[in-house]
């Protein structure tokens, strides 16, 4: 347990702050929660700020190059808002093989977005992980957090032309 | 606690169930949910209702054929996967008949033959409980006769005890390199100190490796029982299982089974009334292939960038914030309580000469069967490959499996007949790596593949070290003008020279390794990279 020292003021009302709050509680405000931390700020918002980093960082009493530095070497954490949906294509080895390049070209040319990007509009962010560990199913996608496996391009779009 | 007091409270949980005569057993792992396995499970749960109080319907782990899923399983209570009647691509609207049949002949247009190899040719010890037992009921565990490792470990076994069962097991880590268990942890187990950790990796990075996550997703409380007997074997109190963020179940059920085997007294303090303690603690990886690298993980537990440092020192010497530390694989720990349980003697009565028991393999790529196998070290790559997964798809031709993942390389036809363990894939320029193996039919270029890995291996590179950082990247760009058909041949004779140099001189084993899938490429399909030659 660290000593009790000044806490920063949360950035806003928001509540989900109180979360993020809660997880560095639990670890004892411990420099080692960062991750965590950086986890539980971008389950609560959907991606890190710049406030955020900062908030953290005065929090857990580290340097914000540190904070900035961690945020950043990791592909899960983001720094820029995601689209209302998020489309994440598996561009493992097992869904290289059955044809997740193609996938990854179809989307790109129907929504004129790159991996990393959302459309003008808000709707749909594009983005590629490295195996998501339902293999059997290649090539797998996963839509807003459902794995969806065996889909050809048309059926892809087809589902995703369906989210609101 | 002692012994018989466990095998009372296994008695006392069989009882609950004692009017079960039969289970509907539906696959709850994550291909199968994916496939639409809730839907079937519930469809199933209100279509049998109250109507047979002798049958129920019980969610369990992977049953191993995850690209038939949802499957779903009729058995006898304590049944075995073979022994049972299996169904594939199951789903709400089977229900009906499913229930219909339970009296009768089996539904045959669902169903899924068992004697056929892919279940006939396995031997199960990691993946015993799969799919028969719910991951998520730890009454379950216990009446199958879990936890009676660590409390026979704990009440007539000494630690050197252990670590002799576990050594003369002859167990191999199945993370990738191969080291020998029981010499890790009597390292750990003689270092003087008073804080000592004991860490499971779960990251599981290898592409088209899915083991870790299936036997998390089946049997959690397997792997907690295997890091308990380490930790009383070392002397560690705390244990940290590091998951990718990328399987939410798994670090789910995970949740449930550290928190009911805590309130059950199975971790925590005073384990089995002994002076044995062990609080667990899980972290969640954040998307870095390198943070499975063991000193990149532990910097990645201490909250810092997930970088590797030079060893020596080894973790098992300095590890988690400068204490010894132990590190295993999730399979390696899931293979601790049969061994406590048979004996060391048992576990190196199977496989190889010099790797003992199964392995786990994760089949994919363009193979009939895809899925998770477990078999005896040893077994060749074509009972593999064409037997067990049925072979290739489609009327094509056979070209290469990949196995080891970044780290591995491509075997083409003609070694097919190898008994595969760690030292005879090593032979043929590959790795058993964490058991990940990747079939390609004719269809597949060499230089593509051996471009994608590149392009893997550039993209995760931590970028600490001058060798891997630019060096991938300018053995990735001569791939790409191969594949483009625009390199010349001197360009080629540089990439074979950039794989010896990256490999000799890079800090860490992603480095070190990343030029495997060129090399191995090269050295079978010699031909494929000469037509590709923009010069030729
Ligand atoms: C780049 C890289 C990635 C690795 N990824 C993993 C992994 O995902 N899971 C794993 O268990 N071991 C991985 N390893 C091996 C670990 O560093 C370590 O050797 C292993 O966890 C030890 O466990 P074992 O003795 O049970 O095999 C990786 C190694 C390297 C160099
Ligand atoms: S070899 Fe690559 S991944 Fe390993 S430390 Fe060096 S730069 Fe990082
Ligand atoms: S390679 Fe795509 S899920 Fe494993
Ligand atoms: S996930 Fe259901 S069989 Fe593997």
């Amino acid at each position: 347990m660290s000593l009790q020292q000044a806490k920063p003021p949360l950035p806003s009302n928001d509540k989900r702050w109180k979360l993020v709050n809660a997880t560095m509680r639990r670890n004892g405000y411990a420099d080692h929660a960062l991750i965590e931390t950086l986890h539980s700020v971008q389950d609560a918002f959907g991606f890190l700020d710049e406030g955020s980093l900062r908030f953290v960082a005065a929090s857990l009493d580290l340097p914000l190059s540190k904070v900035y530095g961690v945020a950043t070497f990791y592909h899960l954490f983001t720094l820029k808002p995601k689209g209302r949906h998020a489309c994440v294509v598996c561009t493992g080895t097992a869904c290289y093989i059955k044809g997740a390049g193609g996938l990854v070209e179809r989307l790109q040319e129907r929504y004129d977005i790159n991996p990393g990007e959302t459309t003008e509009d808000d709707r749909l962010s594009l983005l590629t992980a490295r195996c998501v560990g339902a293999c059997g199913l290649a090539p797998a996608i996963v839509i807003d957090g459902d794995v969806l496996g065996k889909l050809d391009s048309e059926s892809l779009i087809a589902k995703l032309e369906e989210l609101t | 606690m002692n012994l018989d007091d466990l095998a009372d409270l296994a008695e006392q949980y069989r009882a609950i169930d004692a009017n079960v005569e039969r289970e509907v057993r539906v696959c709850m792992a994550a291909s199968c949910q994916s496939s639409g396995a809730a839907p079937v499970r519930d469809a199933l749960v209100a279509g049998l209702g109250e109507s047979q109080p002798s049958c129920k319907v019980k969610g369990v782990g992977c049953m191993g054929l995850c690209s038939a899923g949802p499957l779903v399983s009729i058995a006898d209570r304590d049944g075995s996967l073979e022994e049972s009647t299996i169904y594939r691509d199951v789903t709400a609207d089977d229900a009906a008949d499913i229930i219909a049949s339970l009296d009768g002949p089996p539904v045959e247009r669902l169903r899924c033959p068992t004697d056929q190899p892919f279940f006939a040719r396995q031997q199960k010890i990691v993946l015993e409980n799969a799919g028969i037992i719910d991951p998520d009921s730890f009454k379950g565990y216990v009446a199958v006769g879990g936890y009676s490792a660590l409390i026979r470990a704990l009440s007539e076994m000494t630690p050197a005890d252990v670590l002799r069962e576990v050594t003369d097991s002859g167990l191999r880590g199945r993370g990738g390199g191969g080291y020998p268990t029981g010499l890790k942890w009597s390292t750990v187990a003689k270092m003087p100190a008073t804080q000592k950790y004991v860490i499971c990796n779960a990251d599981e990075g290898d592409p088209g490796a899915f083991m870790d996550r299936a036997i998390l997703e089946s049997d959690p409380h397997r792997v907690i029982e295997g890091m308990a007997i380490a930790a009383y074997a070392i002397g560690a109190n705390k244990a940290y299982v590091y998951v990718r963020a990328e399987y939410p179940l798994a670090v789910e059920r995970l949740q449930t089974a550290i928190r009911k085997a805590k309130r059950s007294g199975f971790l925590g303090n005073k384990i089995g009334d002994t002076q044995f303690s062990l609080e667990v603690e899980i972290r969640l990886g954040a998307g870095a292939f390198v943070c499975g690298e063991e000193t990149a993980l532990m910097a990645s537990i201490e909250g810092l960038r997930g970088q590797p440092r030079p060893r020596p020192p080894y973790p098992a010497e300095s590890g988690l914030w400068g204490y010894p530390t132990l590190i295993n694989n999730v399979e390696t720990f899931a293979n601790i309580a049969p061994i406590v349980r048979e004996g060391g003697d048992w576990f190196a009565s199977i496989g190889t000469e010099r790797s003992k028991g199964t392995k786990v393999f994760a089949l994919a790529g363009t193979i009939t069967n895809t899925g998770l196998i477990e078999v005896p070290m040893g077994t060749s790559l074509r009972d593999i490959i064409e037997v067990i997964g049925g072979g290739i798809p489609g009327g094509k031709a056979f070209k290469a499996v990949q196995t080891g993942g970044p780290s591995g390389g491509c075997i083409p036809a003609q070694h097919l007949d190898i008994a595969v363990d760690y030292d005879s894939l090593k032979t043929l320029g590959t790795m058993m790596g964490s058991g990940g193996m990747i079939v390609m039919d004719e269809t597949s270029s060499m230089v593509d593949v051996a471009r994608y890995f590149m392009e893997f291996c550039m993209t995760e590179s931590c970028g600490k070290c001058v060798p891997c950082r630019t060096g991938t990247q300018q053995m990735h760009g001569i791939l790409d003008r191969l594949a483009k058909s625009q390199a010349t041949r001197a360009e080629l004779a540089l990439l074979e020279e950039l794989c010896e140099v990256v490999q000799a001189t890079s800090l860490c084993g992603l480095g070190q390794t990343a030029p495997n899938p060129v090399l191995s490429t090269m050295r079978y399909f010699r031909d494929e990279y000469e037509a590709k030659l923009g010069d030729a």
